[in-house]
C-alpha cells in the first residue's frame, strides 16, 4: 500500500477517500470500510500474511500483516479472529505506516556535554546498568525505578518485573495502566476478589440493551461499537449512552442521558434504590451469593506528596444498605446531577426487568475519577441486586483502553503491589514468585512504594535518582505535566528512555535507547475479554533496534543477574511465556499452551482442558466453580461478591468564580494516545492534524468565541493555547470543556490536576476547574 | 486533474445496485461500508470538464438518493 502512496496524485487520492470516510464517520458512528483494506494491497502473489493483533487498542482486533521482501506492505482485519471478524478501524489498517517515519529512533543517542551523541548499543546499556547500579550502591535499591506501559508485551512486563523485584529487590516499578486501569482492577478485587471481566466480547450477540457509562465507544472502541451497531440493525437491540457529553457515540445511540460530571456516583446509588423500591432485586441470588460491607467515607484526594489511604470494610446488612440508599430517591439525585427522575427511573426499568438482557459498558469516564474504585464497585451493586452477571448478554463489563493493559500490567503485575500471580503484601504470593524466579524471598519487598504518580513526585523530590521508562510517554500523559516536566529535568534523576520515535520524553532523558515495534519482534498481548494473543516477528526492525525484553535482560545480565536471566536472544519470548505461565496455573487463571496461541487468534483464560472459559463465575461454563453450585465467585474465600456502600462524593476541583469551567480530557478515533505513532501516520496526522478546545456552541457565543479562534485554557497549575472547536466533533454540556490529549505541542496535561482515587491511585483526567480566554 | 470524494447514499435496499452502476464508470473508485447503506466514491479526471460530466453521469443513477461532496483537490498533470 505504501507504494502506491509515493507519488503525490495517489496520495491526494487517499486523502480524498480518508476525507469521506471520516466524513461517513461523523454520521454514522462505527462505520467500517472493510473493502478498503484491501484496496491498496499489492498484486503481488509473493505477499507473506502473518497473524497478530493490533498494536493499538484494548479491543484486540486480530490484524494479517502482509510482508514482501522483508517489508509490511498491508494491512488487513483477520477474518479468523473472533474479536473483529475481519473488521478494522482506521487506526488498525494504517498502523505499520509509522515505522518507516523519518525520525525513527535506530540506535542508541548518550547525553553528552548536553549533546545526543550516537552510541553503539552494547555501550549505552553499559552506561544504564552501572548507572543504575552504583545509584543503588549510593542511595539504595529504592533510589532507582522503572516505569512501562499496558502496550509492553508480556515477556516485557514479566522481566522488568523480575529485574525490579526478584533481582534488585524493589518495589519502585509501576506504568501507564495506573493511569487508566488501576480503578477497574481495584473494583474487580474490592467486589469479587478477581481481577478482570467476568464475561466477553461475546455478551455483545445476546443482549438487549448496552449501557455505556462515560464511555465514547464509536472512538475508542470502534469495532466493537460497530458489532453493537449490528446487533441494533439486526436485533433491535439498544444502546444507551450516559454520559458528559455528547460524542458520536451518543448520536448513534437510542438514548442519550447527561450527566453532571461526577455525579455518575449518585445516579448509580439512585439506581439502586429504585431496583429495591420496585422489588426488582433477585432475591435468591443476593442471599446466596452476596455480602454487604461500607468502607471509610470523605478519603482524600491524594493532591497532597506522600498521601496515604487504607480502606477500613466493614461488613453490614441489606437493611443498613437499603436505609442507606434512601438520601438517593431519583427526586433527590436529580437536583444536582441533572438527571431527570424519569430518566433514573428509566435505567432503572432496564436493569430491573427480568426479562432484558443487559450489559454495562464503561472505560476511562468511571476509571480516570477520584471515587472511581467506588463507581466500578456501583455499577457493580445494580448487576449483582439484579443477578444480571456472569451471563451470555448479562453483566457488567470493563473495557480497556492499551492492548496489553490486562495481559500485562494487570496479569504480569507490573504495578507496584504487585506479583505476576497476586501482591507483595502476601507472604504466600511472594513465596510462590520466589520459588519460580529462584531467588531467597527476603529479597522480594512486602510494602509497595511509588504507585505512578507518586513515583514522579518521587522523582521531583530526588528520593528516586534514576529511572526508566519503556513504551511509554509520561511527559504528555501524566496529569499536571507542569510540575513532573521539570522534575525529569533535574539533575538529580538520570532518565533513560526506551522508544520507538522521539517523544518529549525522551527529550528529557540521558540515554535512548531504540526500541522495536510491534512486529519487528515477537509478542504476547492480553486484550479486554482475557484473551491472551501471540505474534512471531514478522518483519526486521532498522538499525540497532531491539525488543524492550531483551534491552532489559541485557542490563540485568551486566548488573549480575544472569543466572536469573537465562534465556536466548532468539527465543526469549517464548522461553520466559513458559516460566510465567506457571504462576497462573491452574483452573481460575490457567493460560493457553504457546503451541495454541500460535495457531488460534487468541484464547481467553481461564484456558482449562484445552477450552477457553468465556463467562467466569457461572458453574454452566467456569469448570472452577466449586461442584454443585450455580454460581460461585471464588476470589472472595467465602464464594460471594460484595455490594459495596459507596456515597456520592464531591470532585477534586470544582468550577468556581475564577474558574467557571469543567475541563474533560480525551481522546480521538484517529490517534493513540500520546499520538507518538498516529502522528506519524500520514493520513491520520492529516485527518486530525492538531488538538482543539471543543466548546457548547451557547458557551462560545456568550463568550463571542468563533470556530479556529485562539483559545488559552488556564487552571491553578498551568496553562495551554488551542483553536476552539464549536458544532464540530463533539458537544460539551454548558460550562464544560473538552480537550484531546494526543497532541504533543498542546500539552493539556499541563493544566489538569493530579487528584486520585484514593483506593486505587488512578488520577482523574475528567475533572478540573479551568478558565478560558482568547489568546 | 481534479480529484474529489463524495458520499454516495443509495436508495433504500438498492446499495449494491448503485455500487455495481458506479464500478461501471470510469474514472469513479468506490469504497462501499460494510455496515451502513452509504459508498465512498472518489472520482479522478483529466480536467474540469470532464469531472463535470462524470458528476453528472453519476447523479442520473437511479438507484442514488444523494450525492454529497465531502472534498476537491486540483493536481497538476504530473
Ligand atoms: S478497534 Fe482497536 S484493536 Fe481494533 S483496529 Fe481499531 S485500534 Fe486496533
Amino acid at each position: 500500500m505504501y507504494n502506491s502512496l509515493s507519488s503525490r496524485r495517489n496520495f491526494i487520492k487517499k486523502m480524498a477517500q480518508l476525507s469521506a470516510m471520516t466524513a461517513a464517520a461523523a454520521m454514522f458512528p462505527g462505520i467500517l470500510f472493510a473493502s478498503e483494506q484491501e484496496a491498496g494491497i499489492p498484486n503481488s502473489a509473493n505477499l507473506d500474511w502473518k497473524k497478530g493483533p493490533c498494536r493499538f487498542c484494548g479491543v484486540g482486533c486480530g490484524i494479517l500483516v502482509g510482508t514482501e521482501n522483508g517489508k509490511a506492505v498491508a494491512v488487513k482485519g483477520d477474518p479468523n479472529c473472533s474479536v473483529n471478524k475481519g473488521l478494522l478501524c482506521v487506526k488498525g489498517y494504517h498502523q505499520t505506516m509509522c515505522i518507516q517515519s523519518k525520525d525513527r529512533l535506530t540506535h542508541a543517542l548518550v547525553k553528552k556535554n548536553g549533546k545526543y551523541v550516537k552510541t553503539p548499543l552494547n555501550e549505552a546499556l553499559d552506561i544504564v546498568a552501572n548507572k543504575m547500579k552504583s545509584t543503588i550502591e549510593a542511595h539504595g535499591k529504592d533510589s532507582v525505578a522503572m516505569y512501562t506501559s499496558g502496550q509492553s508485551t508480556i515477556p516485557e512486563g514479566y522481566v522488568a518485573s523480575k529485574l525490579m523485584k526478584g533481582a534488585i529487590g524493589t518495589n519502585n516499578l509501576d506504568c501507564n495502566a495506573r493511569l487508566c486501569m488501576a480503578s477497574a482492577v481495584a473494583g474487580f478485587l474490592t467486589t469479587f476478589g478477581a481481577d478482570e471481566p467476568m464475561g466477553c466480547y461475546e455478551d455483545i450477540d445476546h443482549a438487549d440493551y448496552f449501557i455505556t457509562w462515560g464511555n465514547n465507544m464509536a472512538e475508542m472502541h470502534p469495532v466493537l461499537f460497530s458489532r453493537m451497531l449490528e446487533q441494533k440493525t439486526r436485533r433491535g437491540a439498544k444502546i444507551i449512552d450516559f454520559a458528559t457529553r455528547t460524542s458520536r457515540s451518543s448520536t448513534a445511540s437510542d438514548r442519550s442521558i447527561l450527566f453532571e460530571p461526577q455525579t455518575d456516583l449518585a445516579v448509580a446509588n439512585a439506581i439502586c434504590y429504585e431496583i429495591i423500591n420496585n422489588g426488582w432485586v433477585n432475591k435468591s441470588f443476593v442471599e446466596k451469593h452476596c455480602n454487604f460491607s461500607k468502607g471509610l467515607t470523605n478519603i482524600g484526594y491524594g493532591t497532597e506528596d506522600k498521601f496515604n489511604f487504607k480502606d477500613k470494610p466493614e461488613k453490614i446488612d441489606f437493611a443498613a444498605f437499603k436505609a442507606f440508599l434512601n438520601d438517593y430517591t431519583p427526586e433527590k439525585v436529580e437536583k444536582y446531577s441533572k438527571v431527570s427522575a424519569k430518566d433514573i427511573k428509566y435505567l432503572a426499568s432496564i436493569y430491573g426487568d427480568p426479562n432484558k438482557k443487559v450489559v454495562s459498558y464503561w472505560c476511562m469516564g468511571m476509571n480516570q475519577h477520584t471515587r472511581g474504585t467506588w463507581m466500578n464497585n456501583l455499577v457493580y451493586n445494580i448487576h449483582l441486586l439484579t443477578g444480571k452477571i456472569s451471563q451470555p448478554g448479562n453483566g457488567p463489563f470493563s473495557l480497556t483502553g492499551q492492548p496489553s493493559a490486562c495481559g500485562t500490567a494487570r496479569e504480569v503485575g507490573t504495578f507496584t503491589h504487585k506479583l505476576p500471580k497476586g501482591v507483595v503484601m502476601n507472604p504466600k504470593h511472594r513465596a510462590l514468585a520466589a520459588k519460580i524466579w529462584k531467588v531467597p524471598v527476603e529479597r522480594i519487598p512486602a510494602k509497595p512504594t511509588y504507585h505512578a504518580t507518586e513515583m514522579f513526585r518521587a522523582v521531583d523530590r530526588g528520593d528516586i535518582k534514576f529511572i526508566w521508562t519503556q513504551v511509554t510517554n509520561p511527559l504528555v500523559s501524566l496529569p499536571k505535566t507542569s510540575r513532573y516536566r521539570p522534575a525529569m529535568e533535574k539533575d538529580s534523576c538520570f532518565v533513560v528512555v526506551s522508544d520507538v520515535f522521539p517523544t518529549p520524553t525522551s527529550d528529557v532523558a540521558d540515554v535512548i535507547l531504540p526500541a522495536s515495534w510491534h512486529i519487528e519482534k515477537s509478542g504476547l498481548y492480553g486484550n479486554s475479554e482475557r484473551r491472551t494473543q501471540h505474534w512471531d516477528k514478522m518483519v526486521e526492525g532498522p538499525g540497532e533496534t531491539t525488543p524492550d525484553a531483551w534491552m532489559t535482560i541485557e542490563v540485568a545480565k551486566r548488573m549480575g543477574y544472569g543466572d536469573l536471566f537465562p534465556y536466548s536472544e532468539e527465543n526469549h519470548v517464548e522461553e520466559i511465556y513458559n516460566e510465567y505461565r506457571q504462576f497462573h496455573e491452574g483452573a481460575k487463571h490457567g493460560m493457553a499452551p504457546l503451541e495454541v496461541l500460535k495457531k488460534e487468534s487468541g484464547a481467553i483464560w481461564p484456558y482449562v482442558n484445552g477450552k477457553s472459559t468465556q463467562w467466569r463465575f457461572n458453574a454452566k461454563y467456569d469448570p472452577a466453580c466449586k461442584e454443585g453450585s450455580d454460581f460461585d465467585f471464588y476470589g472472595k474465600p467465602d464464594g460471594k461478591a460484595v455490594i459495596w456502600q459507596r456515597p456520592y462524593e464531591p470532585a477534586a476541583e470544582s468550577p468556581d468564580a475564577e474558574y467557571p469551567f469543567w475541563l474533560n480530557t480525551g481522546r480521538v478515533i484517529e490517534h493513540w494516545h500520546t499520538g507518538s505513532m498516529t502522528r506519524r501516520i500520514p493520513v491520520l496526522h492529516k485527518a486530525m492534524p492538531e488538538a482543539y478546545i471543543e466548546f457548547h456552541p451557547d458557551d462560545a457565543k456568550a463568550l463571542k468565541i468563533r470556530d479556529g479562534e485562539n483559545i488559552k485554557v488556564t487552571s491553578r497549575r498551568g496553562s495551554c493555547v488551542l483553536p476552539a472547536s464549536v458544532n464540530k466533533r463533539g458537544l460539551p454540556t454548558r460550562g464544560q470543556v473538552f480537550v484531546p490529549f494526543f497532541d504533543e505541542n498542546m500539552l493539556i496535561n499541563d493544566v489538569t490536576l493530579d487528584a486520585f482515587c484514593p483506593i486505587s491511585k488512578e488520577p482523574d483526567y475528567k475533572k478540573c476547574a479551568v478558565k478560558v480566554e482568547k489568546a | 486533474m481534479p480529484i474529489k470524494s463524495y458520499l454516495a447514499h443509495p436508495k433504500t435496499g438498492e446499495k449494491q445496485t448503485l455500487i455495481n452502476a458506479l464500478s461501471l464508470l470510469n474514472g469513479c473508485e468506490v469504497i462501499p461500508a460494510t455496515n451502513q447503506d452509504v459508498v465512498v466514491v472518489v472520482t479522478e479526471t483529466s480536467d474540469d470538464a470532464s469531472d463535470v460530466i462524470l458528476k453528472d453521469k453519476i447523479e442520473h443513477i437511479d438507484s442514488l438518493k444523494l450525492l454529497a461532496l465531502v472534498s476537491g483537490f486540483n493536481t497538476p498533470q504530473n
